[in-house]
Order: structure tokens, then sequence, then C-alpha cells
């Protein structure tokens, strides 16, 4: 007995041991540094856009109330920015949740060549941002473009064909082209990232319930509406979050194709926020226009959350 | 009969969504190898080598501009990103997974919330702090800011992956006599290994990905890094060196790719809640 | 080795106690079996014992000595997990040394305890592997080598044998036993097999419901139940329970024989029986029955030698008799016991 109290008195209780004392070390390096680098940036931004402040003259000196914000939302480019950054978003979203729900289907199976599929089919997303821009500029170039030569060759495009007269579509020096082509490019490089996520939610629906559903003699789409797309719904949800907000939140595309041009027409929120804040100098009136992004955050947020704290009470 | 059928169609969708994906990169690599002559000639097959394909415009790449300049910033950079990474999120990862209780397992989706909060919201606050901290137009402000975007991705991803090394070798640890810290570093750590690879490779490609930031906190070309100086600097004026661009874009995707590419089933285990349901399906 | 006490202790989670309410107390030495059906309360209460769950009430003490709030390489206590928990990425011989390691005993120390207990179990040839490259028989062996290593005052198991082949497990059981004996360590066993808990326990405690329903030896819970959970828990098959007069009279199915001609002892039941099935159990037959006298839902068990079986036929309608010596009564609301003594039976 006595060498049992030995041992057991001989060792403590140290701050390693304690569950939450420990937990909480571990987790503040980097929970401080996310409050300081974005909680404290964003507060400033509201800050900011409700202050005078300039590149020129930078600290919040003044409160000016929402002058800011009434100031900006008068400007037509505003008016562009702001429903060009809704057409695409919403547009892309409609066609990424189409697509990434088909292909999640296809890669929920095995097949020969699935490395190297997932290789090329992740390639876009893996593409830095503004080097996929890039390569779009010059893919959809106004004269040289390979697309614009396909559809030539297919009578498709130049005179008295479907496309119009011209033998080329100057897809970023028009309003609607333009937007398209942004879209386009939207789709492209976040297909990957919304499939990934539409395929997390895909495998995790349970074998059985797909062999009971072909034993009972469902057919492809009876199971795909049915079965696939009501279990898929949350995490399609997820999906239809997330990539709303990256491409809301998304200035480099239309900074480097289109650049907001004809005039304003193909201008999005984020963009003309830089260029009234940085380029230009009116730092207050950039984040008034930046802060416009939150209410598409907000949402996002609760849905987010919501959504976290369902599925893993199931 | 039927089952040929839809094997075929499988297959055919599968092609359409890897041409989708793989051709304007295809077209990217065509474009490198190609001459002046060849591609500046709108009645010319742009699919294939009309003229003979060179290399000439990949060695301008390299000797004529400031790619290279480009790679290396973007290389030190990421280098630090993913050190000053791993320390911030391996800890917390683990933290969330075992030691805050069961909101902290759950936290995983609000985490990656905070990787989607758009830079474009922040950027000009944070110009603000980096002009203030001295370090604008240099590699630190970069250094300084992109764990705002690696720590929430990584710290979710490692999330994921604790919460699936079962708890049962930290407890056998913590009888064997060690301390919650002990058994974290001797037993959690080494079954994390490959979830702290994967890490590497995301924190080092997203550091290298961001165009915002790189773009507004450095302006001269010494310090730029690839996603931002080959967009503006390698465009003179409105002359573009078509090809030579190209180059530059496929030359940082191509092991990017193939990375990501590598980790595309740990991607999609980090999205479930359950990380043993994957093995569960699959038609 | 040590003493094992348990005071009150509970463990909640949010309104549902999994635990509510344990005390016990395990001598030096002895080899106690908790047995219960999963949800039980067992598991819960094994983690408080060792430390890795804190309790919501109550107290913990090893050797006399509180340890509620000790972490759990404070309480010297030894545990081998169901799934065996060894290392993946250590070797046999770094998972044995690892408790040692962890305490700080020095290298030369390390090796010849090591030495001591692969021998003692017989692993030497397994020693470089990793646990990936282990069959099921070597990994506990290597498990059970690595909880011996360090002397401990307590040995906790956790359904070790549940993993293993039926086969296996018979050989096991008697292996585990033995081991216990030559150790002479205080262990508590955790288990929902009673022929484990039976065959292995110096005692035995069953739970239900997060409650000790009963403790003792292995045949004072077989003989003398507590409660009609105990008395339907043990014994494959269960106990006959069958209302009457307002109260529960069990018997077990052994005990349940056909009539023989000649005088009826004292006190003992008598049951008309409908014979539905006779089953082959090997070295005894098994009869499903109903009673005749209450509308057909009472069922029967019965358990006869194979003389007595070649007698019986499905379909027919017999008597069959308890005698009164074998006969347990049980409150009907409760299910608590009544002792003998207190009940008047009537036929």
């Amino acid at each position: 007995m006595k060498h049992v109290q030995s041992e057991i008195a001989h060792a403590g209780v140290s701050l390693a041991d304690r569950k939450g004392v420990l937990g909480t070390l571990m987790l503040a390096p980097a929970l401080a540094y996310i409050a300081a680098l974005v909680a404290v940036p964003f507060f400033l931004a509201i800050g900011l856009s409700v202050s005078d402040a300039t590149v020129g003259d930078p600290a919040i000196h003044h409160f000016v109330g929402l002058r800011n914000f009434v100031r900006v939302i008068h400007e037509s480019a505003f008016h562009f920015g702001l429903r060009n950054s809704m057409i695409v978003t919403f547009a892309t979203l409609i066609l990424i949740l189409v697509l990434a729900t088909a292909e999640s289907e296809l890669l929920a199976r095995d097949f020969r060549g699935k490395r190297l599929v997932q290789i090329l089919l992740i390639l876009p997303w893996a593409m830095p941002v503004s080097l996929a821009a890039v390569g779009w500029l010059w893919l959809l170039d106004s004269e040289f473009s390979p697309v614009d030569w396909l559809l030539r060759t297919a009578h498709l495009l130049g005179p008295g064909t479907l496309f119009g007269p011209a033998n080329h579509l100057y897809y970023y020096g028009r309003e609607w082209v333009g937007i398209g082509a942004i879209i386009a490019i939207n789709v492209w490089r976040l297909l990957p990232f919304a499939t990934i996520i539409v395929l997390a939610g895909r495998t995790s629906i349970p074998r059985d319930i797909f062999e009971q559903a072909e034993i009972d003699g469902a057919g492809f789409f009876r199971t795909l509406f049915h079965i696939t797309l009501p279990a898929l719904l949350p995490i399609l949800t997820v999906a239809a979050m997330f990539t709303a907000l990256l491409v809301f939140g998304d200035m480099t595309i239309a900074a480097l194709t289109t650049r907001g041009g004809p005039g304003y027409t193909t201008q999005v929120l984020p963009y003309w926020a830089y260029l009234k804040g940085i380029e230009g100098g009116a730092l207050s009136e950039g984040a008034a226009i930046a802060l416009f992004l939150f209410p598409v955050l907000l949402v996002g947020a609760i849905l987010a959350l919501r959504f976290a704290y369902r599925t893993e009470s199931a | 009969m039927v089952l040929a059928l839809r094997r075929l169609i499988f297959y055919v969708m599968l092609a359409l969504f890897v041409v989708f994906a793989v051709f304007p990169v295809i077209w990217m690599v065509i474009t490198v190898f190609k001459r002046n002559v060849d591609l500046y000639n709108p009645n010319n097959n742009p699919f294939i080598y009309n003229l003979p394909p060179t290399l000439g415009h990949l060695e301008f790449l390299f000797t004529s501009t400031s790619y290279p300049t480009f790679l290396w910033n973007s290389a030190f950079i990421g280098v630090i990103v993913v050190i000053i990474t791993l320390l911030l999120s391996v800890p917390a990862a683990y933290s969330l997974s075992r030691l805050v209780g069961r909101w902290g397992e759950r936290s995983g989706i609000a985490i990656f919330f905070v990787y989607l909060i758009p830079p474009t919201l922040l950027f000009i606050p944070l110009y603000q702090i980096v002009s203030l901290l001295k370090v604008a137009n240099t590699v630190w402000s970069l250094i300084l800011v992109y764990p705002t975007i690696t720590v929430p991705f990584c710290t979710w991803l490692l999330l994921g992956f604790f919460k699936s090394v079962p708890r049962e070798f930290e407890e056998a640890a913590l009888i064997d006599g060690c301390s919650r810290f002990s058994a974290f570093l001797r037993v959690a750590l080494p079954l994390a290994l490959p979830g702290i690879a994967t890490c590497i490779v995301f924190a080092f490609a997203l550091s290298l990905s961001d165009y915002i930031y790189a773009a507004v906190f450095v302006s001269s070309t010494a310090s730029r890094t690839v996603s931002a100086g080959v967009p503006t600097s390698l465009i003179r004026g409105d002359i573009y060196y078509w090809q030579s661009l190209m180059a530059a874009a496929v030359i940082v995707t191509i092991p990017l790719a193939v990375a990501y590419g590598l980790l595309f089933d740990r991607l999609v285990k980090g999205f479930q809640s359950d990380p043993g349901a994957g093995e569960k399906s699959a038609a | 080795m040590a003493t094992l006490e348990l005071r009150g202790i509970k463990k909640r989670f949010g309104d549902f106690y999994a635990v509510d309410g344990v005390d016990l107390m395990i001598a030096e030495g002895e080899f106690l079996a908790i047995l219960g059906p999963s949800g039980c309360g067992k598991t819960t209460l094994m983690r408080m014992i060792a430390g890795l769950e804190p309790p919501s009430a109550g107290e913990v003490l090893i050797g006399g000595v509180p340890v509620t709030h000790l972490p759990p390489r404070a309480r010297n206590v030894s545990m081998v997990f169901q799934s065996y928990a060894l290392y993946p990425h250590m070797s046999v011989a770094e998972n044995i040394a690892f408790p040692l390691k962890a305490r700080g005993v020095p290298k030369a120390e390390r090796d010849t305890k090591v030495q001591w207990v692969v021998g003692l179990m017989g692993i030497e040839g397994l020693v470089k592997r990793k646990p990936g490259r282990l069959s099921g028989g070597e990994k506990q062996k290597v498990a059970l080598a690595r909880s011996l290593v360090r002397d401990p005052s307590l040995f906790i198991f956790d359904e070790p044998l549940s993993s293993l082949d039926a086969q296996v497990r018979a050989m096991a059981r008697g292996e585990l036993r033995q081991l216990h004996d030559r150790t002479g360590v205080t262990t508590v066993y955790v288990t929902h097999d009673q022929l484990e808990a039976l065959g292995m326990g110096d005692r035995v405690a069953i739970m239900n419901r997060g409650q000790v329903r009963q403790l003792g030896t292995p045949q004072e819970l077989y003989d003398d139940p507590a409660d009609t959970f105990v008395a339907a828990f043990l014994g494959s098959p269960p106990m006959n329970l069958i209302e009457r007069d307002n109260r529960i009279i069990g018997f077990r199915p052994e005990y349940l024989q056909p009539r023989v001609d000649g005088s009826l002892a004292q006190g003992a039941l008598v049951f008309k029986v409908r014979i539905m099935q006779l089953e082959f159990l090997g070295s005894e037959w098994l009869i499903y029955g109903v009673l005749e006298d209450g509308g057909g839902e009472n069922k029967l068990l019965a358990k006869v030698d194979q003389l007595v079986a070649s007698k019986l036929r499905s379909g027919e309608s017999r008597d069959f008799v308890v005698e009164r010596s074998y006969l347990r009564l049980f409150d009907k609301t409760t299910g608590l016991r009544i002792a003998p003594s207190a009940a008047k039976l009537t036929q």
C-alpha cells in the first residue's frame, strides 16, 4: 500500500495535464493572429467607411456618418458594379451547382485512370486566379482567339452567320459578352472546388441506399431526383454559399480581363472598391463600397453555422 | 446492352468535363512554343504548328524578364508562410479536435468560413496596417498577411484530420504516463504527419495564388510575386508577349495541379463531417 | 497491487445519467468482472476509474488514496483497450517500452524490464514488427506486455477478447486468468459477455442503466439473482419468468423437467406445457413450450438431456415440474427478489 501511495503522491497535476487550459493555450496563437489581422481590419473597414480618410491622409480622424455610402451609391459605376456582381454570382452559382452535381456523380464511381482525371479536373482551381485570367484573356483575345477560329471554321462566325457579321467576338470589349465571359471564367475555375464539396456529401450517402433503390427497380434519373438530390441538399447549400462568396468577392478576373469596361458596364463591386480606394486614393469611399460585400458574407456565415450544427448532430 | 450504353455515356460525360477543364490550358501550352509569325496569323489553324515549334519564348521568359525574380520571391514567401502556418494551425487544430469540448470539434465549417472572407473586404484596412508597420512594398507585407488565408484553411484541414485519428492512441498514451501535451507530441503528431504534409502543400499553394494583396501591397517589380508580377510586369504597354506569358502561367500551374490532384481525396474528406463516412459509398 | 474503491460515482451527460450512483470495493489482488449490456454504463465507469473521464459526483480511491481528479498518469493504472491501441508508428519493442520511457526510466532499466515481460508473454519473435503486421492474438499479447511492464497498481481490461475469433477466445480467457493469478494484480474486467464474466471473475458486478444491480460471486449471481434483470441476463438460455399470484416466479430451464411418475416433492410446481419445438444443442436439447393455462401467452424453456428428450414429441401436451428449492420469487412491480420465507405459493 505504501508503495502505491508514494507512486500516486509523486505524480502531480501539471499544466500539461489540464485539458481546458492546454486547449486554450494551443488555440491562442492562431486565434490572436486571426483577431489581429482579420477582425481588426474588419472593424477598421467599418471605421474607414464612416470617416474621410484618403491615401494622402489615411488616419481615421473625422466621423462623417453615412456620407460615403450615399456618395458611392449615386455613381453609375456603383450601379453597374452591384448589378453585375449579382448577375455574375447568380449565374455562376446556377451553372456550377448543376455541373458540380453531375461531375460528382461521375467521380463517385471508380474507373481506370481516376487519379489522372482528378489531376486534370482540379487544374482550373489549382491555377492561381490571376494566371487563369491571363490565360483566358488570351483564349478569348479579340484578334487571335482559337474559339473564334473554331466558330469561323464551323461557319458560325463571320459575315452572314449566326454570331454576327464580324469575324471576331470581342469578348472583353462588350457589355453582355464580357459579363458572359466573366461568368464562364468563374464557372471554369470554381467547378472543381464545388465538385469536391458536393462529392463529400455524395460519398457520405451510404451505399446500401443505392443498392436498395436498384433492387426496388429505380432507374438512373429516378434515383437521382428522389434519393441523391434530397440527400445532397445540405451540402449543396454549403457549396452554393462558398462558391457565392468566392465569386462575389473576386476582383482579379474583372481587373485583368474587361477592366470594367466598356465604360463601367462590366464593373464589379470589389474591383470598383479597389479602383476608388487604392488607385483613386479615396480610402473611405473604397471601404464603403467593399462593405457591400458584408451582407452576402453574413448570410453565408449564418447558413454555414446552421449547416455545421445540423450535420454534426445528425 | 443497356450496360454498355451506360458506360459509353459515362465516359463521354467524363470526357466532356475533362475537355472543359483542360482545353484552355492545352491552348496555353500550345501557344508557348509557337513562333510569332505562325501565332499572329489569323488564317492559320491555331492548334497545330504550322511552323516548327520554338523554345525561344521560354528562353526569353527566363533571361529577359523578371520572371525568375518573381519565382524566387514567391518561393521565399511561400516557405516562411508555411512555417508560420504550421506553428499556428497544428496546435489550434489539435486543440479544437480534442481539448475544448464538442463545440471545438464541430467548428470545422465555421473555420473554413473565415478562409472565405473576401480579401477585397479587408485589403484596404490591411493596406493601412501594412503601411503603418512600414513593410509596405516588401515581401514581408505578404508574409505577414498570407496566414490570414492559410491558417483558416489549414486549421480546417487538420481538424478533419485529427478527428479521424482514433482517440484511443492518445488515451493509451495518457494511461502509459504521458501528460496531455506529451500525448499530443509523441502520439497524435506522428500519426498526423500525412495531414501535415497536405497542409504544407496547400499553405504554399495558397500563398502562391493570391493576387489582391500581392498587387496592392507591393508595387516595385523586384519584390513582386508570380501571381501579381506576371499579369502586370510581363506586359509592356499594349504589347503582350503572349507566348512568354502563357509559359509563365503554365510553369507554375502544372506542379500545383499535380499536387492538388494527388490530394484530391483528402480534400473531399475534409468536407465530410464524419471522416469515416467516405468509405461507405460510391455506387 | 492495491485496492480500488468507488464511492457514490455518478456521471452525467446533459440530462442523462450514464452512471447513477455506484459504490464498489475491490480487494487487493481481486479479479472483478463488470458485466452488462451495451449502454449500461460499464464503459463510462471504467473510464472514470482510469482517469479518462472525470466523475460528476463521487470519489475514486486507489490503495486508499483519493485519485478522483488526478490524470491517468498519476494513478499507476494499466489498461488494455478493446482495440489494443498499439501505437501504429512504433515497433512492438518501442510500444512495450513506451510507458517506461514516458516516466523517464533510464535505458538500461527499460531494456531489462522489456526483456523480462517479452519473455513472460513469449513474444520474442515479434519485437521488431509494427502493429500493422500482427494477428489479433499477437496484438493482445503485446498489449498485455505493455501493460505489465511497469508494475501497475491496477489493471483495467476493456472487452479485450471481443476482437478475437470465437475459437481463440476460450483459450485466451484461460491464459488471461492464469496471468492474473501469476502476477496477482488487482484487475477490473469490463465485458458484455457473461461467459467471460462468470468464468473469470472472483466476483462479478452486473450493471444496468448506470447502476450496479448485484455484486457477488458468479455462483451467487447465477443461483440467487437480486432482481429480474440479473435473472434474465445470466444463463443461456435465460431464466423462465412467469407471472402468477401477482408475483413473478423464476426458474432456470435446466430445472424444468418433464414430470416423472411417482409422488411429487412437497412444494414443487407443476405446469401443463404444450411442446412447440425441440432444438438440438449438442450435449442437450432445448424444449420450447407454451403454458396451456394462461391463454397460450406464457412461453417456457426447458433444458433436458438426450434420454429425456427422446421421449418428447413436438405438439404434445405434457406436465413439467420444478422443485421448490429452484424457485425464485420476484416482486411484480419492482422486479426485486422476494425472500422465499416471506412467500406462500399456491398452485
